[in-house]
């Protein structure tokens, strides 16, 4: 009789990582719907391009280190990180734009750092800030007008062939400023009601923007429902970008009123999706709450005074370099203890 | 309605208690031969107080603790005892211990038993020594003796008598079945502790998955002050601390034990055990044992002679052999796997998990975490978990311990959901065990160093003294030698006396005293006899001790160019070769001084 011996406990019940993955995916697909909708294929394609990308770079890096491919590959990690930047790139972003995001964020975000797990920056926002620094032009004149304006976006062939060939002159005519970005340079020569004369702004919030933001919202709250995240990132950032802006920005006419805070941009999809990265958040309740708020405050500061109109990528790279400090000072009450043992051990032991 | 509270985190473990509470207890019957460990509980081990080919009744004292914590062992049946022995125990290591093996006789004839029908006339210590004697030890887990635990500090009061009977790990049912079997025995076991305790509040603890349980325990209650609490389902509620929470609100300090807090938990089958002793004055020797699994045909609770081999009671729930992989001692949640199933069953058993291979799967290969935080929402303790794991691995056990490692129970909540599937348990044991180890180096270390540094004393003390008496010595001869040369000038300017009486007298004196002071010198070793061959050996001394110093030197020379971290060690060697050969230089010259001394005292005399 050989009997298998294991630890305790022999019951479990997980589910798998590669399961946790696939809801994330899952739930973004309202938001991705939105987006095609809206804006036409752009995203679409880039998603598809972006996790194509991913998975091969994710592949190759694998085996230089020597690391079992297909175990880490199912585990759907470096598929959300091409999923996240698919959905945060401009619509008509040139192929090799996304490609050195996405390799960028794989290869040294992710797997430079030691791979799953050991990152201590979200990958997905190191591949998209690279780019938005490296190529400016090409990461702000990109972005698709809402379709609705023009009774229709460009064709997929179109789309394609404007993304992989380079060639924008057919495009140009579909891309516009996105809101937030007409805003803030319009807001300081012009008032309020003029700026909102602008198309891209449409009847309700931001045209197109607003259904986008909501479809990530309804996922995001999937996500929480299945407890795959906790409420405490997206709502302590949320929560801080509203205290900021009714602190400081109540005036539409010096600055973008609120409702574009939450409802352009890519405010949902960065509170749901994004700045809950379980690698490179914060740990406890306490510290996520706190880290959730420190990247509300950033975006809306970046947004506001800083130069660029959004600032998502920024922000949670910022409070990615404070989390092991954040975590020092932030562990829970252990039951039976007064209180929370914050700080570093000491030297002296005890 | 009894107030409860909810502890943070737990999990919600399929069942699987319905296989086992379909069917009524059972009599395991008596096996061919019952291995009676002589250690079922935290304490000392019990002495053996029989003899091999000895027959011995049921219910006899066949092993008792004598000095230190523990409680005595009895015979479960009737027969001969045919071996004191090492034999596998309940252990998760798989260990032997010395056990007494007892051949039934089939008789199964009771020694002289003497019930107390009414304990309120005696006085509590005497109930407490009937509770040690029947030799019960806490029956829910761990088996603390349950005479001392019912004998909290004197300034303890216990408050809030709880009986655990949550039962929260998965396909166990002894408990549940205990109290629907046997009801008003429990309740009769919890009011001879509660008449020992006299707390303010007492109150039964189930989970809400045993209504069975619950109604008859109700009824079993009827008429007493005794409160019954239905409690949530959720893992870990039958743990101790979390079972507290849950009725008082209160926490355990970390560190301490329900008591500082004025609560007590007892056990279910501690509590029937108490009553069997008590009103019956049976002694320990039978438990309820749940067994279950889907490799046993009949799964169900037996109610087993304390000493009965797994094997036998795996064969009376119809084990297929083919079909066993993994065999639990315990939950499915803190359990432990078997090695063997030629092991007792013990006071503290509650139940044998015989699982084929797809009803508990071995985990996938272990994954990164990536923090995902579902080990902390899970926690009951409220830990990091995620933190602590990666402490153990890294051995950065000082953080671990930091982030409170040892208020860990062990549940295993965190392993139960982790995604990543990562022994979190087994690294957070791993990280224990080393740093238990480490104190106990530390500690040892510490003593070694204590003793070393109390011979170097010693040490330098003699030495001293040694130097100090010497130096007397060395002055003793000085003073005698200049009386001498006071007496010869003395004796000089007397010369020149006209009293011839007084001159004579004087001499007379004179003569007295040198022999005085030549005894007194010959007393003493002489010096000059004795030191004056010891120059070659002092310069050989001074000589070896100033090479050891220039070695030494050298040593540290090359220790402090390559940084190494013997350094400090070196120095300190250095400084005693210093001062060992400053010793031996001023020995040398003061012998040589002395010789000198002896010499000129040898040409004027």
């Amino acid at each position: 009789m050989a009997l298998v011996q294991q630890s305790s406990p022999h019951a479990r019940n997980a589910r798998p990582t590669s399961r946790v993955m696939l809801w994330v995916i899952l739930a973004a697909i309202p938001g991705l719907i939105a987006q095609t909708l809206f804006f036409g294929w752009g995203n679409l394609i880039n998603v598809v391009w972006c996790i194509a990308l991913a998975l091969a770079s994710e592949a190759a890096i694998l085996k230089l280190r020597g690391k079992p491919i297909s175990f880490f590959l199912k585990d759907n990690t470096a598929a959300v990180t091409g999923l996240l930047l698919g959905l945060s790139l401009p619509q008509f972003a040139p192929w090799w734009v996304s490609a050195i995001a996405v390799i960028s964020a794989i290869v040294v975000a992710k797997q430079l750092y030691g791979g799953l797990g050991s990152n201590p920056f979200n990958p997905a926002m190191v591949g998209y800030a690279l780019a938005l620094i490296s190529f400016p032009v090409a990461m702000t004149t990109n972005w698709a007008g809402a379709a609705t304006l023009w009774g229709g976006a460009p064709g997929l062939v179109e789309t394609l062939t404007t993304i992989f060939s380079g060639s924008q002159t057919t495009i140009d005519a579909w891309t516009m400023a996105t809101p937030l970005d007409e805003y803030k340079h319009k807001i300081a020569t012009h008032t309020a009601a003029e700026v909102l004369q602008h198309p891209t702004f449409g009847d309700l919030v931001a045209r197109g923007w607003e259904w986008v933001n909501l479809a990530f919202l309804a996922g995001g709250l999937l996500l929480i429902w299945l407890r795959i995240i906790t409420w405490h990132i997206p709502v302590a950032f949320l929560a801080a970008i509203v205290v900021m802006s009714l602190a400081f920005g109540s005036n539409a006419d010096l600055y973008a009123p609120l409702q574009l805070h939450l409802l352009a941009g890519g405010t949902m999809l960065g509170a749901f999706f994004i700045a809950t990265d379980p690698v490179s958040a914060a740990t406890s309740h306490q510290g996520k709450l706190i880290y959730g708020a420190g990247i509300g405050v950033l975006v809306y500061l970046i947004r506001t005074w800083g130069n660029y109109p959004d600032a998502i990528a920024f922000s949670v790279l910022l409070m990615n370099f404070a989390v092991p400090f954040i975590d020092h000072y932030t562990p829970p009450r252990t039951y039976g203890h007064h209180k929370a043992r914050r700080g570093v051990p000491s030297k002296s032991g005890g | 309605m009894t107030q409860l509270w909810d502890f943070s985190g737990g999990v919600h473990p399929s069942e699987n208690k319905q296989q086992s509470t379909s069917r009524p207890i059972r009599q395991a019957g008596m096996p061919e031969h019952l291995v009676l460990p002589l250690q079922q509980h935290i304490g000392e081990p019990a002495e053996v107080m029989v003899q091999v080919g000895e027959r011995v009744l049921k219910g006899q004292k066949i092993a008792d603790v004598t000095t230190g914590m523990g409680v005595p062992v009895h015979a479960s049946t009737s027969g001969v005892i045919e071996a004191i022995e090492l034999r596998p125990v309940p252990h998760p290591s798989g260990m032997s211990d010395w056990c007494v093996v007892l051949k039934p006789d089939g008789e199964d004839q009771w020694c002289h038993l003497e019930p107390i029908s009414d304990y309120h006339k005696l006085d509590r210590e005497t109930v407490l020594t009937l509770i040690r004697e029947a030799g019960i030890a806490g029956m829910g887990g761990a088996g603390f003796p349950t005479d001392i635990k019912l004998r909290p500090p004197r300034d303890r009061k216990v408050e809030t008598l709880i009986l655990n009977g949550a039962e929260c790990e998965p396909y166990i049912t002894a408990d549940d079945m205990t109290m629907r079997k046997h009801a008003t025995e429990v309740v009769n076991g919890l009011k001879v502790m509660a008449w020992i305790l006299r707390p303010s509040r007492c109150v039964v603890g189930i989970e809400d998955n045993k209504p069975e349980a619950i109604a008859a325990m109700r009824e079993a209650v009827q008429g007493t002050q005794i409160e019954i609490a239905v409690i949530p389902t959720k893992y870990p509620s039958g743990g101790e601390k979390q079972l507290v929470q849950i009725l008082t609100g209160l926490e355990v300090p970390s560190g301490g034990i329900p008591a500082d807090i004025g609560v007590m938990c007892q056990n279910v089958g501690t509590a029937m055990a108490v009553s069997r002793a008590i009103f019956e004055g049976k002694p320990l020797i039978s438990r309820i044992v749940t067994v279950t699994g889907k490799a046993v045909r009949e799964p169900g609770n037996f109610e087993i002679l304390v000493g009965t081999p797994v094997s036998y009671l795996l064969e009376s729930g119809g084990l297929q052999e083919d079909q066993l992989n993994r065999l639990v001692l315990g939950g499915p949640m803190m359990g432990y796997t078997l090695t063997t199933d030629a092991i007792p069953l013990v006071k503290t058993s509650n139940c044998i998990i015989a699982a084929t291979a797809d009803e508990l799967p071995a985990p996938p290969p272990e994954q990164p975490c990536i923090r995902c935080s579902q080990c902390a929402e899970a926690c009951p303790m409220e830990l990091l978990p995620q933190q602590l794991f990666w402490y153990s691995k890294a051995s950065e056990f000082e953080k671990a311990e930091h982030l409170n490692l040892f208020d860990c129970i062990e549940c295993g909540a965190c392993s139960y959901v982790c995604p990543s599937s990562i022994p979190l348990v087994q690294y957070y044991r791993y990280a224990k065990d080393e740093i238990r180890k480490q104190r106990a180096e530390q500690l040892k270390s510490d003593h070694a160093r204590e003793r070393f540094e109390a011979r170097q004393a010693r040490l330098e003390r003699e030495q001293q003294e040694k130097e100090l008496r010497r130096k007397e010595r060395a002055k003793a001869a000085a003073e005698a030698q200049a009386q001498k040369q006071a007496e010869a000038e003395q004796s000089v300017a007397e010369g020149e006396a006209t009293d011839e009486r007084a001159a004579k007298a004087a001499l007379v004196q004179q003569a007295l005293e040198r022999k005085k002071a030549k005894a007194a010198q010959a007393a003493e070793p002489a010096p000059a006899a004795v030191e004056q061959p010891d120059i070659e050996t002092l310069e050989k001394q001074l000589m070896q001790a100033e090479t050891k110093l220039s070695t030494m030197q050298g040593m540290l020379d090359e220790a402090r160019a390559q940084q190494a971290d013997n350094v400090e060690k070196l120095e300190r060697a250095v400084a005693k070769n210093h001062d060992r050969v400053e010793r031996a230089r001023e020995a040398l010259a003061e012998a040589r001084g002395q010789m000198a001394n002896n010499t000129s005292d040898a040409s004027s005399e």
